[in-house]
């Protein structure tokens, strides 16, 4: 039933309903975790470009392995840090499908940083949403390598400090030089406002994809209350002040027809 | 004792070809849809033939970031039901391990080919089969069997990729096909006449959920209940490769008193040995395991109760032998002899070898044993 039927036999305008590509489970996140919200995003999208009969999710290690029992499409699970291959031998067999991979921060920046270099670096055909809530959320609250300078974590309990611990890593940044990359963007979901723009940003991966673009990432800076020892509330506004600092916002590159632009 | 492998006389004229190649040509024959793989010798000629064939046929071919990365996209294509090829050589199958053990659990059909080197570490690019544990005994962490098949000629391994295909894809696991340098580098005549495989319709590939439920390929099960019940389903599949898959060859068997147990290129070797050995009167003959798992058990332990001896010859410091102990128990004396590091033991210290056996067994002649 699409909002047009709901119109005709009811005076209220329904604005607001689950997509139909998410799931009507609970979810197991904590409260004020973003995946809740990123999820809502990917699923929208889903419904709203028709892609659901032709996707193929490619679920990664950390939080949000349980992506495929809330995004209500085919999914494959992969190794730690390897979403990027898996996406890429999917990919390649199943050149009409539409793939993705969704991973966090542990996954993309940490393990898997030879994997997802070289996908951008072929130019895989393939929409990557990183999560970067800058901590291990599964396994306790661990120091991620996109964990800020300072930051008290379970295996950095006095705070990052780059003397031993380095500095965190602008992967995104960095992958946006490659010339397979046809798109890099980043956003966050501390505000409405925001949301919004991510929305846009992993809308324009999507349609990339579809048109037949190379590798894009849309990374979404998200929350981590338990992990950062914060209220839902105070890490929201942690992650607008704070996060967005060491992290700037926005589009890194946009050049649909990549390596050939 | 009967051979199991037969090869069908065929009208196509043998030509010479390189073990890589021939293997790699008969994935690409038996209907391979996408290769994945990294440059490490001795296996690199596969990948170098995949590499120009793949693409010419309009299939995929991929040389990866990494051993991780290859085994990862042939993960996600074994994912749709794709017909995938990996191979490598001893420390890349090593990397390899991880993505096994998640095939293995996800039920995925891949066939890896690992021509073994010497080891342990980099070791050396000569040939060794001193992988047999790590093939036969689980690879990657966690409770799975890997089918294994080990071809001891060019022409055998041609044929053993099509059963290694149909294996995979059988019973949904990945399964491999161990060679060595030696067989990965020589050349020998192959009769060019490929069995395809043919395609199992299944509903768990994935490719969309069009017009039907969405489907997902995983290992996670987080609560022990569910975990163990898919670990007691992966257990009955194995139990029925067991009951199905076992294969195996012997020559010389019918009157021989000493038995050698060996596979590949250590079979090869037997061979030359058991000839000359019965030029000096020594009535020995070749029990050569194909499917090293499953291990062909119950006929060694068989022929076990009429033999003075067992040599198990291998190109390790002593893996095979294990299984051949565990298999013969205390029915007959088992000797080993072993060359590492990618030395290949030669015929003449084989028949030496067998000459110790025969004197240090003269106190247990054939006819005793056999009365028994």
């Amino acid at each position: 039933m699409t909002t047009q039927d709901l119109q005709t036999t009811d005076t209220r305008r329904r604005i607001y309903r689950r997509p139909e590509s998410l799931t009507d489970r609970s979810t197991h996140y904590c409260p004020g975790c973003g995946h809740g919200i990123v999820h809502r995003i990917v699923a929208e999208l889903l419904d709203e470009l028709a892609l659901g009969p032709r996707t193929i999710g490619v679920a990664s290690v950390g939080c949000s392995v349980f992506a495929y029992d809330y995004l209500d499409v085919d999914f494959v699970e992969s190794p730690h840090g390897r979403a990027p291959a898996v996406a890429t031998g999917v990919r390649r067999v199943k050149p009409d499908a539409f793939v993705f991979t969704y991973q966090g921060d542990g996954d993309l920046a940490a393990i898997g940083t030879a994997e997802i270099v070289h996908a951008a670096a072929r130019g895989e055909r393939i929409s990557v949403i990183f999560v970067n809530n800058g901590i291990y959320g599964m396994t306790g609250g661990q120091m991620a390598p996109t964990t800020l300078l300072g930051q008290r974590t379970t295996s950095s309990p006095a705070g990052r400090e780059a003397a031993t611990m380095g500095y965190p890593i602008p992967i995104t940044e960095m992958l946006a030089i490659l010339p397979g990359v046809a798109y890099a963007a980043r956003g966050s979901i501390a505000d409405p406002g925001a949301i919004g723009r991510t929305k846009a940003m992993i809308r324009r991966s999507f349609e990339i994809q579809l048109a037949g673009g190379t590798f894009s990432i849309v990374e979404v800076l998200s929350t981590c209350p338990v992990g950062w020892g914060m209220t839902a509330t105070a890490s929201m506004e942690h992650l607008a002040r704070d996060v967005v600092a060491t992290y700037p916002l926005g589009v890194m590159v946009d050049r649909p027809a990549g390596a050939e632009g | 004792m009967t051979p199991v492998l037969a090869t069908t006389p065929s009208p196509v004229r043998p030509i010479l070809m390189k073990g890589n190649e021939a293997i790699a040509e008969a994935a690409v024959q038996a209907g391979c849809d996408a290769y994945f793989g990294y440059p490490i010798t001795p296996q690199a000629e596969l990948l170098e033939w995949m590499a120009r064939r793949m693409p010419e046929l309009g299939r995929v071919f991929i040389q990866a970031e990494s051993e991780l990365g290859a085994i990862n996209m042939a993960l996600g294509a074994a994912a749709t039901g794709a017909r995938v090829l990996v191979s490598s050589s001893s420390p890349g199958v090593s990397l390899m391990a991880e993505a096994m053990s998640y095939m293995a659990a996800s039920e995925l059909p891949m066939v890896l080919v690992n021509v073994m080197r010497g080891g342990p570490g980099l070791g050396s690019i000569g040939p060794s089969q001193a992988d047999y544990f790590q093939a036969t005994k689980g690879h990657g962490h966690g409770d799975y069997r890997l089918p294994v098949l080990a071809p001891s000629s060019i022409a055998e391994a041609v044929d053993l990729v099509a059963t290694a295909f149909e294996i995979a894809e059988r019973y949904r696991t990945p399964t491999m096909l161990l060679t060595d340098g030696v067989m990965g580098q020589a050349m020998e005549p192959i009769v060019p006449s490929f069995r395809v495989p043919v395609r199992i319709p299944g509903t768990w590939q994935l490719g969309g959920a069009d017009g039907r439920r969405p489907r997902i390929v995983r290992s996670l099960h987080l609560q022990p209940e569910d975990l163990e019940a898919h670990n007691r389903h992966l257990q009955a599949k194995y139990r029925t490769i067991e009951e199905r898959e076992v294969r195996w060859a012997g020559e010389r068997l019918e009157d021989a008193e000493i038995a050698i147990v060996a596979y590949g290129t250590s079979a090869r070797v037997a061979r030359s040995a058991i000839e000359r050995a019965r030029d000096h009167g020594l009535a020995v003959g070749l029990y050569r395991p194909i499917t090293l798992w499953p291990f062909p058990t119950e006929a060694l332990a068989a022929l076990a109760t009429r033999l003075r001896a067992i040599l198990v010859v291998e190109m390790s410091s002593g893996q095979l032998v294990e299984d051949v102990r565990l298999a013969v128990g205390d029915r007959t004396c088992v000797l080993f002899h072993g060359r590492t590091g990618g030395m290949v033991p030669t015929p003449g210290d084989v028949v030496d070898a067998l000459r110790r056996a025969w004197a240090m067994t003269e106190d247990r002649p054939f006819e005793a044993r056999r009365s028994r």
